[in-house]
């Protein structure tokens, strides 16, 4: 249904269809459909409580939906767990970055892929090497290689969860909140790097309850409100104050693609 | 003067937190060979000292993976009686009547189903913990209550002796140490594979062209290791075995003894466990997937759980582990005493949560080590016979080793907050 005519015969890279979950009586997701193109950022937009960040969370394992289907190239697949969505190469930089504290850089990006050596132990100079190169690209001040997470900085932290998210060739690339505790320098940094990956021909999903964060990044949005989507639009189609009331009162634009949870007198 | 000890130690990288402990351990050492007018610090009372922590070291290892996935074990004081009582009475009463008194496969057997059993009880208390949420503390204090009950049950509380006599060089007593030999043999492996690694990491830091420390560092570290390895394998080779115990042995084995021969004791079979024991758990800690994980699920549970660690299995397997080192505690433990009595691994819980703790552990997971669990079991063992050879009254005792447990990690909070990790 959000089909846009510059992907016309193109297979997205992944679809969420009728994603439903459901916590006790709460429908946090109710009835959803997204989806995302290779080269594409998708803002997925809404206050806090709509949804976005259950629905995403199915995407990336954390949590498993009750119904609807997850298809990757047209491909419809089984993710249950974090390993899976792995396997998938869609990698996630969550909210709260989700690193061990304790452990330093080299240990969190390759967390739970370690490279071993010969014998079947941790490499852990070579998974340093490997840090000090790709930090090296994302954040060349960053020096503090065998220092705890906890020793570093905020963006020094936001730099190892990204690190870790796009050192194993990413496909599908899930930033939750990616700037909310960023200052404007660092922002900055972000949507640079979001530019550079997007021409790899990776799809991200950028997820935020900020539209400043993302309209200006994103080829489309997709709002959601009370579980349910307002709508998809691609944001040269409307402007930052339409989208707006799409977050804010569940009104859809003439811009826009409506969904089930748009307000019933525009959703002709 | 102050200056050029923190550069020395910078230089060096050495843990500051190693050396205060390693500092304090002198330092009651002292204390109490002034109090005993030097009797504390002799070949004689380090050897036994050596001896004596060997069974709560051992499980000290495990709790430090225990606790720094944030859970805890009471249960292992009550394991280790049921296990020494049942593997007593397999090797007294079961397998002499199924292969002959004092048949070679004996010990071996025993050993081996003891291991098995704490593992599996290990495992079934880790699955309750993990899989089905009950925490911990109260998993394994019901495991206290059931274990200690268990292990009455098993002989109806008749104490089992004697034990096997091969089982019983564990233990170290006057035969069961290597003599200084092969002490001085396991002293040289020992400083060489030390010396070995640390050269080894050296090279390959700086083969993918990582800042090594200054050459001369590594060269004074090396000299550290070998020092103290020969110094305590010299300490204990100085312990001689009484002549008239020494006779015996050799009329144990149909020789007489040569008029004028000294026997050295030499390293004890229960240091030589807790050696590699101590070895295998650092690098199951720093090397393998396994003990990364453990690591991580302590820091974060939930970062753990979305890289992919499947941190209910985790649990299983690091329950398992504690119990396995049980059995060795145990079989270290009853071999000492030659016998196993229902109350064996009394209190031990608390003396090993309490030596990881000490040992630099902390409670609200992802830090530990195992060095310093060791380290903190030396400080215990030492607090308790120093104080026993003194003549404090048993309850100010209990009271001391309290205080000190509280004192060491109330240092270690304010030493962690000053130096921020």
């Amino acid at each position: 249904m959000s089909t846009q005519a510059s992907h016309a015969g193109q297979t997205p890279l992944v679809e969420l269809q009728d994603i439903h979950i459901a916590f006790g009586g709460v429908k946090a997701v109710d009835g959803v459909d997204v989806d995302l193109y290779p080269g594409e950022v998708v803002g997925l937009l809404g206050h806090n409580g709509a949804g976005k960040s259950t629905l995403i969370k199915t995407l990336s394992g954390a949590y498993r939906r009750d119904s609807g289907s997850i298809r990757i190239n047209g491909q419809e697949v089984t993710i249950e767990n974090p390993r899976d969505a792995r396997h998938h190469n869609i990698e996630t930089i969550y909210q709260t970055l989700a690193l061990a504290d304790n452990l330093d850089a080299a240990s969190n990006i390759f967390l739970g892929r370690e490279l071993v050596s010969g014998s079947g132990f941790l490499d852990d100079d070579r998974m340093e090497a490997e840090t000090r190169k790709i930090m090296g690209r994302l954040n060349p001040n960053f020096q503090k290689f065998s220092a705890p997470v906890k020793a570093l900085s905020g963006g020094q932290r936001q730099s190892v969860a990204i690190a870790r998210a796009i050192y194993f060739d990413a496909r599908v690339l899930i930033m939750d909140e990616p700037t909310a505790a960023l200052g404007p320098q660092e922002t900055a940094q972000v949507g640079e790097l979001i530019k550079q990956l997007k021409s790899e021909g990776i799809g991200i999903f950028l997820i935020s309850h900020d539209i400043h964060d993302v309209f200006d990044l994103a080829d489309r949005v997709s709002v959601m409100k009370n579980g349910q989507l307002v709508g998809s639009a691609r944001t040269e189609d409307v402007t930052k104050d339409e989208v707006l009331g799409m977050i804010i009162l569940g009104k859809c634009p003439p811009g826009a693609t409506p969904g089930p949870g748009a307000l019933d007198g525009d959703a002709s | 003067m102050r200056d050029a000890l923190s550069r020395a130690v910078r230089t060096l990288q050495i843990d500051t937190r190693l050396l205060g402990m390693i500092a304090a351990l002198v330092i009651v050492w002292i204390v109490f060979d002034l109090l005993t007018e030097g009797r504390f610090l002799t070949p004689r009372n380090l050897f036994n000292l050596s001896v004596q922590t060997a069974s709560v070291a051992v499980m000290a290892t495990g709790m430090v993976f225990i606790i720094v996935t944030r859970h805890i074990d009471l249960s292992v004081g009550a394991l280790l009686g049921f296990i020494g009582m049942t593997i007593g009475w397999l090797q007294a009463q079961v397998l002499p009547d199924l292969l002959g008194i004092g048949h070679p496969a004996i010990w071996v057997i025993t050993i081996f189903c003891g291991a098995l059993m704490g593992a599996a009880i290990g495992a079934a208390q880790g699955y309750v913990v993990g899989y089905l949420a009950v925490p911990a503390f109260i998993v394994t204090l019901g495991g206290l209550l059931v274990w200690r009950g268990a292990a009455w049950w098993v002989t109806g509380g008749q104490t089992v002796a004697p034990l096997d006599s091969t089982f019983n060089l564990l233990g170290g007593g006057a035969e069961g140490t290597l003599g200084a030999t092969w002490s001085w043999l396991l002293a040289a492996v020992t400083s060489l594979a030390a010396v070995g690694l640390l050269f080894l990491s050296r090279k390959r830091k700086s083969d993918h062209g990582f800042a090594v420390k200054p050459f001369g560092a590594d060269i004074a570290l090396a000299g550290i290791f070998v020092a103290v390895i020969f110094g305590f394998t010299s300490v204990m080779n100085a312990y001689a075995i009484p002549a008239r115990a020494a006779a015996r042995m050799f009329a144990a084995r149909g020789e007489t003894m040569p008029e004028g021969l000294v026997l050295s004791h030499g390293i004890a079979i229960p240091v030589v466990i807790v050696l590699i024991v101590a070895t295998v758990m650092t690098v199951v800690a720093r090397r393998t997937r396994f003990g990364r994980y453990i690591f991580a699920t302590g820091g974060n549970p939930d970062a753990a759980e979305l890289a992919g660690v499947d941190t209910k299995l985790l649990t299983v397997k690091v329950f398992a582990l504690m119990g396995f080192l049980t059995a060795i505690a145990a079989v270290i433990a009853s071999a000492r005493l030659r016998s196993a009595a229902n109350d064996l691994g009394t209190l031990d819980e608390l003396r090993v949560i309490a030596a990881a703790v000490i040992g630099g552990t902390a409670l609200s997971g992802g830090i530990g080590t195992i060095y310093g669990a060791i380290l903190g079991a030396v400080v215990m063992q030492s607090l308790q016979s120093g104080m026993a050879m003194v003549g404090v009254d048993a309850p100010l005792q209990s009271i001391v080793v309290g205080l000190v447990l509280v004192l060491a990690v109330l240092a270690d909070i304010i030493y962690r907050r000053k130096t921020g990790d």
